[in-house]
């Protein structure tokens, strides 16, 4: 559906997106997870045809985006990441204008707004002024846009930032129905979290390159243990416990607020720890998450 | 959700405009109605009177010490040489401000096009929706300035009904080029370099007195601006006095409309696309 070969994207002497290589199916939800500025939202924005590539190959729905900019856009549905909603305009009217810059007709346009008012739930805010809208309603109207044209596939440039747990859950809920329905989902996040919820398939994005692939499952089985130790001995004292804990688990990462101990048995690991006659101020046994693959592909924190 | 849906149908423009051109500039054009008709009517009434405010001092007031004007050999009537002027100037106004204040602002605060630029629409229909929006402006403006001129008995011919669609060519123009000039503004205090050269424009091109007074080289410099070839064009059309040089004037505009519609369209698409 949407295929990328040796894909780069130079503004000048800065390589935004460095030469990637990447295929995503119909009917899955594909993420791209990284930091801020390793080239998330410049690859979505060229898929959409709305920036022009430096080199490489990229198809998108079997158009060039180079030279089928407008084809490409009426099958897809783009949700940027700031919210770009037209402020001059009534909730409901954005939904109308919008699918008549689509070129559909008026009174399909209509009813169908009226449908999409209700996925986003926001019936209630018909002839709301957009400008009073919370966060979370302005991101829901912003999706709910982004479907008019019942696209093929749906973009969105990190869908939740910004947005409180309870906002995020809703729109979560929102974008699960989507992929239940059939469509496509590409979207950005810097939160692993989201990608774990929601991707079926993702690339984890650092500066410009993927340094891995696969499912959110498989990434942590490959690149991390099945749990993970926390143990906290206050800020000055971290680096010293770790020359001691080195060598249990598998694995260790210092972080400035924590060290971080891989092991598939974590409980095992704590006690081997005390063994150690260490006794952390706070310790924790969790799951291994993105964060962690993203902690030892780059050896950097996703959030800094 | 269970209805049946609709895809946005393809665009279908061949040739040179595909990718630029979804042929869907009444989108455009509808949106930006909707938001005149609720929110910028107030505007569209302001901009309306300033040339009749001018009318009114310096053709009633001012016109009762000149008297007459010579105009193509003939003797025309003070308020009747400037009315003709104002509507040209007027045309200019309402066209100028709108390609460049609110293009400004959609471009820049409400990221209007980037909107319109995710969707099947390409950078020559947003393009011509906002000219057009801005010609809209152009004709409301100039329709209500003719009402008036007429009721004064300004209107020395019945020629001047051609005055309507030519202020409209003369708004189309600079509306195409404020566009295109509007998109490499950073501030809103560049927006004062546009007001630093219509001023003059306003004042000089032959809107209150014959150029004639100027010495040569000026007047060359008045005769390249476009605003003297709308002043005089519609005033040849409001007086009757027809010359053959309305084509050149209408030449001129032409060449004018077709050069700032490609200059706007591959700035939106420097902008927007890239």
């Amino acid at each position: 559906m949407i295929e990328a070969k040796g894909l780069t994207k130079q503004y000048g002497d800065f390589t935004a997106v460095d030469g990637i290589d990447f295929a995503i199916e119909p009917g899955e939800a594909f993420g791209f997870l990284g930091p801020n500025g390793a080239g998330k939202s410049t690859t979505m924005r060229m898929i959409a045809a709305t920036s022009t590539r430096t080199s490489g190959e990229l198809r998108v729905l079997g158009f060039d985006p180079e030279s089928h900019g407008p084809e490409i856009r009426a099958q897809l549905g783009i949700v940027p990441q700031a919210d770009q909603l037209d402020e001059e305009l009534r909730v409901i009217d954005n939904l109308i204008v919008y699918g008549r810059y689509f070129g559909l007709p008026l009174p399909y346009v209509k009813r169908r707004a009226e449908e999409l008012l209700e996925f986003a739930q926001l019936t209630e805010k018909r002839k709301a002024r957009v400008d009073g809208l919370s966060g979370g309603m302005k991101r829901r109207l912003t999706i709910a846009r982004g479907l008019i044209n019942s696209p093929k596939a749906m973009l969105l440039d990190e869908p939740t930032t910004g947005l409180d747990p309870q906002a995020r859950h809703v729109l979560w809920d929102r974008l699960f129905r989507l992929k239940e329905e059939g469509t496509t989902l590409v979207l950005t996040t810097h939160y692993m979290d989201e990608a774990e919820q929601l991707c079926d398939r993702l690339v984890v994005v650092d500066k410009g390159t993927i340094v891995a692939e696969g499912s959110p499952a498989a990434l942590i089985r490959q690149y991390s243990t099945r749990e993970v130790l926390e143990v906290r001995f206050g800020s000055s004292r971290n680096a010293e416990a770790a020359t001691v804990i080195e060598g249990i688990g598998s694995r260790i990462e210092v972080l400035p607020d924590r060290v971080l101990v891989y092991d598939d048995d974590g409980e095992a690991a704590m006690s081997a720890v005390h063994e150690r006659g260490l006794q952390p101020i706070t310790s924790l046994v969790r799951r291994s998450s993105l964060e962690d693959v993203f902690l030892r592909l780059t050896g950097r924190s996703l959030i800094e | 959700m269970n209805e049946q849906l609709l895809e946005a149908p393809a665009p279908t423009v061949r040739g040179p405009l595909r990718g630029i051109y979804a042929g869907n500039t009444r989108s455009v054009v509808a949106r930006g109605l909707q938001v005149i008709a609720r929110n910028n009517w107030l505007i569209v009434v302001t901009g309306f009177f300033e040339p009749v405010f001018y009318l009114l001092s310096m053709g009633i007031g001012l016109g009762a010490l000149i008297g007459t004007v010579e105009f193509y050999g003939a003797e025309v009537p003070y308020a009747a040489y400037i009315a003709p002027a104002l509507m040209a100037v007027s045309a200019m106004n309402g066209a100028v401000y709108d390609s460049t204040m609110n293009v400004f602002f959609k471009m820049n605060y409400a990221k209007l096009y980037q909107q319109m630029l995710s969707t099947s629409l390409g950078p020559l229909d947003v393009a011509l929706g906002e000219i057009l929006l801005a010609l809209f402006r152009g004709l409301l403006y100039a329709s209500g300035f003719m009402l008036v001129t007429t009721l004064m008995g300004l209107n020395l011919s019945w020629t001047a009904i051609l005055a309507i669609p030519a202020a409209l060519v003369v708004a189309f123009g600079f509306a195409s080029f404020g566009m295109a000039i509007t998109s490499y503004m950073k501030t809103f205090q560049h927006l004062d370099y546009v007001y630093f050269v219509m001023m003059p424009m306003f004042l000089l091109s032959a809107t209150f007195f014959p150029i004639e007074v100027y010495p040569q080289g000026l007047q060359w410099v008045i005769q390249a601006m476009p605003l003297w070839h709308g002043v005089d064009m519609i005033r040849q059309l409001t007086t009757g006095l027809i010359q053959p040089s309305i084509l050149l004037h209408l030449l001129y505009f032409a060449v004018m409309i077709v050069v700032g519609l490609w200059f706007t369209t591959s700035r939106l698409r420097a902008l927007f696309l890239r």
